[in-house]
């Protein structure tokens, strides 16, 4: 590393605005979100300011004080601090404050000031406390405190310039160590008083908007009526708007693949390119509309601040199943998927509560599930009105979601009460103000989620696909072979293997084989059905169709079920493992999840034949 | 009087926290959140299910507690100069 390069530091209280501020800085694209606790690792960044020097920025957790509570907490105290292995301390801390919240943001500037360390404070959200008429009085703040203060605007562009240009400067004189204990703590309240009192004039220490609107979203009947309206929305919305887009480009991978065809020799590279690569990944390609739109409304409600209303409003139903309020955003982000939902559950300060999140987060129904759960509603459910106005087969689907979430409450209720521990759990949360979601962020947070859905696509479905093809096309069939010839390639001594495990819950061998790939990513059993069923030859007029024609519909639910509950994906298997460093609880994940997905999915299978 | 017990909408000004147990870190986190001796609070809402948690303005900020954490803090009525 060069001696001119300089390491900065961002820290601050949660959603003060820093990881906006980073990306101002550094052109990233890390996540942000109107709630506290987004950013839960130390993210870094760098860039080349106007002088030729290198800065390389730090983007660290939101912490309320140096006293750390919580995992992600600790990393930002160790960090500022020099005790964090492997990071040098850096060479300035920039604090950043949000300017509409300086009760509460001002007490950790000192706090943080106290470490002696060179410090220049950012007044963050200049731009909502002039419109709320708040008047800092900038030069007589930096007096007081003996640090540089600096405005910025980190969500608009060149917000940060003035930033930019006091870092690039000479680093600021640290101000002296002072020691850190209970009676110089209670202090800092008094001097960020003093310091209000001289330097802010406030009209009102309250939006007005938050006020008038957090009256109806926190009354406790509206409140919960807006919520479940919210929720179900989205979800027909999902259905709705998502599944006539991907008819459409799954319609189109078909047509394609048929002109494709024409072209090549009949043989197993044409079966290869046509019901492998058309077939299978344009089946599960069809489906990033529908990701595309369950992700428009995630991001535009965690822009919005509505998500910790949220979260309130449920802490208490949450906490008899033995959660907190504080897991409801880890959860919703695990509708999305689990993997970032587990790491979100960092800013969960209690072990107890963080685990039990982590145990139960892939039971929401994440979005590489909704390709099996369209492809199945689509060929099984009918297309009735229900009411004159809600369509059975969103009906249907919002019917699996919250299937998932009863098992997850029920699992957590169970936890809850075969804890040893039982001592007190903190909530303690802190709800943001309203903000409007902006256009740009919710198109870049799409595009990000897009571009890792074609990622997986054109990695690991794809080569899954490829692997798929070759066992159900070799080895060929013999020469007097009666039945079709997938019959005799690997994928069918394979599946008729694994049926002696499944056939009780209804699974045929072309499903109980689609199982394996579909435990590294979901998504591929639908390319695997598709694959297998078209190297069968039994795909006349589409995947749906050949499925409609091939299963019971006891063996659809029964198969929707288990894809609601079963442990599939390596990679949560995986982030389990890392965030909570312990193997015992991937075990205890893998187990409970089998032999839930099990016992349902064989009360379904059984009880819809009886019926039917 | 206890936060827990303040009415909603009813001014009230902190007197201090105190620790449910020893080193009490709910308590010292309260207390770095800004309930300290003389600071403005008030009851903004209460939750849906037996009125727990509830969400209280202090300074600039609102913060959902549990029942359990409004009872460490004391509070007394404001009066009115
Ligand atoms: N109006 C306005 N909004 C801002 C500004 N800076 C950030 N925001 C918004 O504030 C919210 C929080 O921003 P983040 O960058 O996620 O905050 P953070 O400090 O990294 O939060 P944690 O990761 O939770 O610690 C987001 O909704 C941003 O869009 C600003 O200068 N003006």
């Amino acid at each position: 590393m060069s001696a001119s390069t300089l390491r900065i530091a961002l820290v601050g209280n949660p959603n003060c605005g820093k990881t906006a501020l980073f990306n101002q800085l550094t052109g990233g694209r890390q996540k942000v979100a109107n709630y506290a606790g987004v950013t839960v690792e130390r993210k870094e960044g760098r860039f080349t300011a106007p002088s030729g020097r290198v800065l390389q920025i730090l983007d660290l957790p939101g912490t309320y004080s140096l006293e750390a509570n919580s995992p992600d907490e600790q990393i930002t105290r160790d960090v500022c601090a020099g005790q964090f292995p492997g990071e040098a301390v850096p060479d300035l801390i920039v604090c950043v404050a949000d300017a509409t919240n300086l009760r509460l943001h001002l007490r950790f500037v000192l706090e943080v000031k106290r470490l002696g360390r060179p410090v220049v404070l950012a007044l963050n959200m200049m731009d909502t406390a002039r419109h709320r008429g708040i008047v800092i009085d900038v030069p007589e703040l930096q007096r007081r405190l003996g640090l540089p203060v600096v405005e910025t605007v980190a969500v608009k562009r060149g917000g940060a310039r003035a930033l930019i240009e006091r870092v690039d400067g000479e680093v600021p004189l640290a101000a002296p160590v002072q020691a850190d204990d209970a009676a110089s703590r209670s202090d800092l309240h008094g001097q960020v008083r003093e310091l209000l009192a001289a330097t802010v004039t406030m009209p009102r220490t309250t939006a007005a908007l938050d006020d008038a609107l957090d009256r109806w979203a926190l009354h406790p009947v509206f409140g919960l009526a807006i919520l479940a309206v919210v929720m179900f929305l989205v979800f027909q919305a999902v259905y709705a708007a998502g599944k006539p887009m991907s008819d459409l480009i799954g319609g189109a991978f078909g047509w394609m693949g048929e002109h494709v065809a024409v072209l090549m020799p009949a043989g197993p590279l044409q079966s290869l390119v046509v019901n492998g690569l058309f077939g299978g990944l344009g089946t599960v390609i069809g489906f990033l509309p529908v990701i595309l739109v369950l992700f428009l409304f995630i991001l535009t409600l965690e822009e919005s601040g509505y998500l910790p209303r949220a979260a309130f409003l449920l802490d208490r139903l949450m906490l008899s199943v033995g959660l907190t309020g504080r897991s409801f955003i880890p959860l919703l982000s695990s509708f999305a998927c689990a993997i970032p939902g587990i790491m979100g559950t960092r800013s969960i300060q209690d072990p107890r509560d963080r685990l039990a999140t982590i145990l139960i987060a892939p039971l929401m129904t994440c979005s590489a599930r909704l390709p099996v759960y369209a492809l199945l509603i689509g060929a099984f459910i009918p297309m009735h009105k229900v009411f004159g106005i809600f369509n059975l087969q969103g009906v249907v689907l919002f019917a699996l979601y919250l299937a998932g979430i009863l098992g997850a409450m029920a699992v957590g209720w169970v936890m809850k009460h075969i804890r040893r521990d039982k001592s007190e759990h903190a909530l303690l949360m802190e709800l943001p103000s309203y903000r409007m979601p902006k256009l740009r962020d919710v198109a870049i947070g799409l595009y990000e989620r897009g571009a890792i859905f074609m990622k997986r696509l054109t990695g690991v479905i794809l080569g899954l696909t490829v692997l798929m093809w070759f066992l159900s096309t070799f080895p060929g069939p013999p020469a007097d072979a009666t039945g079709p010839a997938i019959n005799y390639s690997f994928a069918g001594y394979l599946g008729r293997g694994l049926q002696y495990i499944f056939a009780p819950i209804g699974f045929n061998w072309q499903i109980s084989l689609a199982l394996i790939p579909a435990f590294a990513a979901r998504e591929t059993a639908v390319a695997a059905l598709a694959t297998v069923y078209l190297v069968g030859g039994d795909a006349a007029g589409g995947l749906g169709h050949a499925l409609a024609g091939q299963f019971s519909l006891a063996s659809a639910l029964s198969l929707l079920v288990w894809f609601a509950y079963a442990p599939q994906c390596m990679s949560t298997l995986a982030i389990i493992r890392r965030e909570t460093n312990s193997w015992r609880n991937v075990v205890i994940s893998f187990g409970y999840m089998f032999a839930l997905a099990y016992t349902a999915s064989f009360i379904v299978y059984q009880v819809t034949r009886m019926l039917t | 009087m206890r936060l827990s017990d303040l009415p909603k909408g009813t001014p009230a000004v902190v007197d201090g926290v105190h620790d449910a147990h020893v080193d009490d870190p709910i308590a010292q986190r309260l207390r770095d959140l800004g309930f300290v001796d003389g600071e403005p609070v008030r009851v903004v809402a209460v939750g849906p299910m037996g009125g727990d948690p509830v969400l209280i303005q202090i300074g600039f900020t609102r913060f959902a507690l549990r029942r359990a954490e409004a009872a460490r803090v004391s509070v007394r009525s404001e009066i009115v100069a």
